[in-house]
């Protein structure tokens, strides 16, 4: 309905690694599997602009951060582990998962 | 193994570049400071010093070494640091501005993360490279890097990251101090930060022990480079951290051939004439009210009218309390110390260890630099707490004064009793220490106590073997000759008692001696009126011989010639008879 996002999404990587690349593969593949439509992804490469990892106090790459919506969520690591992403989201799966 | 030496100044270069901490001791101790280009873990408990201790080695290193640094701190934010070093005269704020230290504060909250795969802490690498590219640093301080274990889920990553953190500082040459927090047992930190920190470790500690509480630092590993391997006492005083500094372990110190006057002249008559030397230790030890404070105060008095500055350290006596008990005495103390040339420094001896004590004079003789120091009394400082570690400590107070040339008066409290015997004088174990040593009785003699002075010892010179009666007096400290004879020694009244009884008796034998001299000189007069008239009758006698010799002289003659004349005339006679009768 609401044409504003309802997960404004930030990746924070350092470089192109493989680490950072599967974590962004992992974030496009969740969302796209439960939050259609309703998010966005900023991808930060603190490699480029480092004052911003003081802002947001990011020290493990990669990580996810959570904004527009309180309280902010670090979620850190590769986001291969679906289940967590999600619970780090704060998602109610539309499918549930396995306990 | 080289035996381990503990570094002068000017010795052989060290044999690991060094980044001096411009800490107070420390560098002693390090032999020049900390491994430059290397992290040094620096443990200890909570509250015993440690960010104090990184923070004082970046600001020192900004400020007199020109190295900038960073400050990552995990625990506290910027704002609670820089109010917290402030207490010890470190402007952060200006520093900040202008460049030389770059504050940052990591916060870490576990409730926050998620941890949903692998991941790396490159962005701490990348936070850190940036602060420290912003200023140039040279110096780094991770404070404390173990928060990240309660942060990170993930031991095993977190393990292998320090590993890598460590590396790559190395690699860029950064001179690091890592604190960490002790950990339970015999483990230097809780995390075991030293497996990764190999090149320098240093263990802070804080121990109480009779409600006191003493700071020490032990440098536990140095690698490559002698050190220290002592604990050393350290305190967190006004002007930042102090270790204290541990003078050479020769017995070198230069001596002088200057002689100080104690300002009380008797006592210099004793001391060879001229008092004591420069940069030598009197220790003044008697027991309670024989007057140590007030011959250790004449002797500051006497440092000041000279020109000399000097440090009353007091254990007993509140400053006011110093100044109005000695002016009573004739010692007025206060213009020196508005001239800035006397420094009284009151404590309690409980406030502190007596190490720290130590480390607080240290700092003050420092930025003082008094000719003259004295302790009042030494012995409370010390000997409240009986263990085996105060001997070495007084021995490097003193050695220390030594070094640096300043005279120093200790007072040392005996137990009571009018006659204590030498061995209750709780500093006898240290007197072997001190140049000069001056001890002081109450002898108790026909109800009244008096004090007396002798010198026990004075190294170098010829001194006094006499015990003097100790006067104090609204005229000062004054000393008379104590009565000695019959196998007495008196003092106070009874000295004067005597003293008049001697005096009665010398001027009554006076009397008695003119009185003999008179007698005899009438004697003699007599004497000599008797030889007078004796001699007067002799020569009386005499002119009557002369008389009776010329009488008789005189009679010869005058019969000789009467009888010639009666020879002549009879002869005439019988001529004329012949004559008359024709027979001639």
């Amino acid at each position: 309905m609401s044409i504003v996002p309802a997960f404004k999404l930030r990746l924070y990587i350092a470089g192109h690694t493989a680490k950072s690349v599967a974590a962004f593969a992992n974030l496009h593949r969740i969302c796209e599997t439960h939050l259609a439509g309703q998010y966005t992804i900023e991808v930060i490469d603190l490699r480029e602009p480092p004052q911003l990892a003081v802002g947001d106090q990011i020290l493990a790459v990669p990580t996810l951060v959570r904004c527009l919506s309180e309280p902010i969520k670090k979620i850190i690591g590769d986001l291969s582990n679906e289940a967590r992403v999600l619970v780090g989201l704060d998602i109610k799966p539309s499918t549930q998962a396995t306990a | 193994m080289a035996t381990i030496k503990l570094k002068v100044a000017d010795e052989k270069p060290p044999s690991l570049p060094k980044a001096p901490t411009g800490i107070v001791g420390l560098d002693e101790i390090t032999a020049g400071g900390l491994p430059a280009g290397r992290p040094t873990l620096i443990a200890g408990s909570a509250g015993c010093g440690k960010t104090m201790l990184a923070m004082e080695f970046l600001v020192r290193g900004a400020t007199e070494f020109s190295e900038p640094g960073v400050f990552m701190m995990f625990e506290e934010n910027a704002d609670e640091l820089i109010a917290n070093v402030r207490s010890l005269g470190f402007d952060l704020d200006d520093l900040v501005t202008r460049k030389m230290i770059a504050l940052d504060h990591v916060h870490i909250e576990r409730s926050d993360i998620e941890e949903t795969g692998a991941y790396d802490l490159e962005g701490l690498f990348i936070r850190l490279g940036h602060a420290i590219d912003s200023i140039g640093a040279k110096r780094l301080v991770l404070d404390t890097v173990e928060a990240l274990f309660a942060g990170l889920p993930n031991e095993a990553i977190l393990r292998s990251e320090l590993r890598r953190l460590f590396r790559w500082l190395k690699d860029r040459g950064i001179t690091a101090i890592i604190t960490g927090e002790k950990g339970d047992g015999t483990a230097i930190t809780r995390h075991g930060l030293e497996e990764y920190v190999a090149d320098c470790v240093i263990v802070l500690d804080q121990r109480v022990r009779d409600q006191i509480s003493t700071r020490r630092l032990r440098v536990l590993k140095y690698r490559g480079t002698a050190h220290g391997t002592n604990e050393y006492p350290f305190m967190i005083g006004t002007s930042g951290f102090s270790v204290l500094p541990v003078t050479s372990l020769q017995l070198d110190h230069r001596v002088s051939q200057q002689r100080v006057s104690t300002g009380v002249q008797r006592l210099d008559e004793m001391l060879g004439g001229q008092g004591v030397f420069r940069g030598s230790s009197v220790l003044i030890s008697g027991s309670p009210g024989t007057g140590k404070s007030s011959i250790a105060a004449k002797f500051l008095e006497t440092a000041c009218q000279r020109g000399d500055r000097a440090a009353y350290f007091a254990y007993e006596e509140s400053k006011a309390q110093i100044v109005r008990n000695m002016r009573s005495i004739g010692i007025d103390l206060e213009p020196w110390i508005d001239k800035g040339l006397l420094e009284i420094h009151a404590s309690r001896p409980t406030h502190l260890g007596h190490e720290q004590h130590l480390v607080v004079m240290h700092d003050l003789v420092r930025v003082f630099k008094p000719a003259v120091v004295a302790v009042d009394p030494i012995s409370n400082l010390f000997m409240a707490h009986d263990d085996a570690e105060v001997k070495p400590t007084l021995m490097r107070l003193i050695d220390w004064l030594k070094t640096e040339q300043i005279t120093a008066v200790l007072t040392s409290l005996t137990s009571g009793g009018a006659s204590p015997s030498e061995l209750d004088d709780p500093l006898v174990g240290v007197s072997s220490l001190m140049d000069t040593w001056l001890l002081l009785r109450n002898s108790e003699i026909a109800g009244e106590r008096n004090r007396t002075i002798f010198v026990r010892k004075s190294r170098g010179m010829a001194h006094s073997n006499q015990v003097r009666e100790f006067v104090l007096s609204d005229k000062g400290i004054d000393l008379v000759d104590v009565y000695v004879g019959r196998d007495r020694v008196l003092t106070g009244s009874a000295r004067m008692a005597q003293e008049a009884q001697e005096r009665a008796a010398a001027t009554l034998h006076a009397q008695d001696h003119e009185r003999k001299l008179r007698l005899l000189a009438s004697k003699r007069k007599a004497i000599e009126a008797q030889i007078a008239v004796l001699r007067a009758e002799a020569e009386a006698d005499e002119a009557e011989l002369d008389f009776i010799v010329a009488e008789q002289t005189l009679q010869n003659t005058i019969e000789n010639r009467d009888n010639a004349d009666i020879i002549r005339r009879r002869v005439g006679i019988a001529r004329m008879n012949a004559i008359a009768t024709g027979n001639p």
